[in-house]
Order: structure tokens, then sequence, then C-alpha cells
């Protein structure tokens, strides 16, 4: 197998990551909406920490999809 | 901005950064040429600028625009009392700047200047020198402000308190790593949400025009859809602008947080 299409069978590996992280960030923003209405009256007070989850979360599927153009059109 | 030739398509030649008139401008081996990315750096400073003198009349009874600027001052005011303390207030300008910079940048590289003919706009975020230096600010202060107000009782932040002492060594190295990826995080989360926003837009952009080049049904089966994806992810992509500098203002509260307060 030459080394151009190991690249891009890699880059389609790591746009699976993509999707795993997708279901993460579904994860969180599913949580935070089960637990506000179940109580709304604390919903407010716990909006900054949905947004910091949903960072950390993205994070790891933006840097799948870094590993993706690296292969695509770095290495 | 015609399709390529034999339909490949290059998404990766809007973030070239090359001097905005024309010739390079190099000075003992450097070159420091005034860019495109300089001068959309320029266009978000001047509207900016425009949009808080604009907000600053100060009038007793506030119209709409001052409403604006002080709901974003209240906003980051609030963020930072939030997240903080009372010794949060001295990070209000910096964190105001950050947030609404960051906030202009990505939404006037979304906004359709390229319909007037020879502007290309550009996204000044979408580039991890800009992105990461913004971050080596915010950490190079909050390190600053740590060491400034702590001394070397900064590094009990790595140790929560009730650890047992056996732990302690390796929980201190994993702490420290975790600290010290957070400017390399910070500034990777915004370059690639935004790299990531354009290179899908340019890539419908060139199935739209693909589409019209092969003519007839394509233009119903690939141009179409592909028009009300780019509408539907531009909307979109607003909203990851603004939630993109909402986060990294808001990170950056939490780090001075951590800084200030040591938990």
């Amino acid at each position: 197998m030459d080394a151009q299409a190991a690249k891009m069978i890699g880059a389609g590996l790591a746009a699976i990551g993509m999707g795993l992280a997708a279901l993460g960030v579904g994860n969180v923003f599913a949580q935070f909406l089960a637990g506000a209405l179940r109580n709304p009256g604390a919903a407010d007070s716990q909006q900054g920490r949905l947004f910091i989850g949903f960072a950390a979360a993205e994070l790891l599927g933006l840097l799948a999809f870094v590993t993706m153009i690296i292969l695509v059109f770095v290495a | 901005m015609a399709a390529e030739q034999g339909g490949k398509i290059d998404p990766m030649h809007q973030f070239l950064i090359e001097p905005a008139f024309g010739s390079h401008w190099i000075v003992g081996g450097y070159d420091l040429s005034f860019t495109n990315s300089a001068l959309w750096m320029v266009v978000t400073l001047v509207a900016l600028w425009a949009f808080m003198i604009g907000g600053m009349k100060r009038e007793l009874v506030p119209g709409r625009w001052q409403m604006a600027v002080e709901g974003f001052t209240g906003f980051i005011s609030g963020m930072l009392e939030q997240n903080v303390g009372p010794g949060g207030k001295r990070f209000v300008p910096y964190v105001f700047s950050l947030f609404m910079f960051i906030l202009f940048a990505n939404i006037i590289g979304l906004l359709p200047f390229g319909i007037v003919p020879g502007v290309h706009p550009f996204t000044v975020t979408s580039h991890m020198t800009v992105t990461g230096v913004l971050a080596l600010i915010s950490f190079a202060i909050v390190l600053l402000v740590g060491f400034g107000k702590h001394g070397f009782h900064f590094f009990s932040l790595f140790v929560p308190s009730g650890t047992p002492a056996l732990m302690i060594p390796l929980i201190f190295v994993v702490e420290l790593m975790s600290f010290l990826v957070r400017p390399f995080s910070l500034g990777l989360r915004l370059f690639v949400a935004m790299t990531a926003g354009h290179i899908l837009l340019k890539v419908l952009a060139a199935f739209v025009i693909n589409g019209l080049n092969l003519g007839g049904m394509y233009i119903g089966l690939v141009t179409a859809p592909s028009m009300l994806l780019m509408i539907g992810i531009t909307l979109l992509e607003l909203l990851v602008a603004a939630i993109q500098a909402y986060v990294f203002a808001l990170l950056t509260s939490v780090y001075l947080n951590d800084a200030v307060n040591l938990h």
C-alpha cells in the first residue's frame, strides 16, 4: 500500500472519531436538559458549566478533525 | 470563484496569508509585509471601535446602541464576578477586549463581503498563529497573577486537598500536565472550530458551482440542496462563532479563578 493511500485511509478513520465526539457533545446537552427540566430553578446557575463541558467534549472532536486535516493536507 | 478544472475542490486556499497590497516587504531577512490577516484585524478593530464609541454616549436613559454595549459589558462583568468572585473585577478590561475581539473577528469572517468585487474576506482567528497568541496571553496573565499573588505556594494548586501522601507525586505530575496543556487546548479549540466551519462552507460552495457547471438536472440535484445547506450551516456557524468566543472568555475566567483563588 503506498503512502498516499494509507494517508487517505487514516484520514477516514480519524473522521470516525468525530462521530464519536458528536455522541459526547449530545450527551452533555442531554444530561443538562434532563436535570434542568427536573429542577428549572437551578438551571440558569449551571449554564456556565454547561458550556465548559460542551467546550471540552467539542475539543476532542476537533482534535480528530485536526488529525484528519494533517493527514490529508500536511503529511 | 470558479470551480477548479477537473472537479478537484481546494478548500484550503481561503486560509492563505499573502501581502494585502501586492508586493512583499522584506526587512533584514524577515517578511514584514502588511498581510490580509493584518488587514482584516484592522477591519475588526475599526468595527469594534465604532461599536463601542457609538454606545458610550452615557445617556441616563440609554438608547438601543448603548443598551447593546452595556449588555456586553454587563455580561462579561457578571461572568467574571460569578467565576472569580470579587477579585475578578480587575480582569474585566482584558476579558472584555478578548471576548469582543474574538467575537467580531469570527463574525466578520462570515459576512458576505465577497459580493464586493475584489474583496476576499478572511477569518483572522482561523490561524493558530492568532489564536495561539491570544491563548498564550491568557496563560501568561494566569501565571503572572498566580505566582505574583501566591509565590511558590501556587504549586499547591496541583495537589488537591485530601490526597493520600502516597499518591501525591503521581497526582502532581498529572495535574501539572493537565495545566500545561491549557494554552494549547484554548488556542486549538477556537482555531479548529473556525477552520472546520469555513472548510465545510467552501466545500459546499464548490458543490454549488460544480452543479451549475454541469447544468441540466444537476442543478436541482446538487446545487439547490447544497445552497440550502450553506444557508443553514452559515446560521450554525454564526452560533458557533458566538459560542467559541464565549467559551474562550469563560475558560480564561476559570483559569484566572485558579490563579487568584487557588481552587
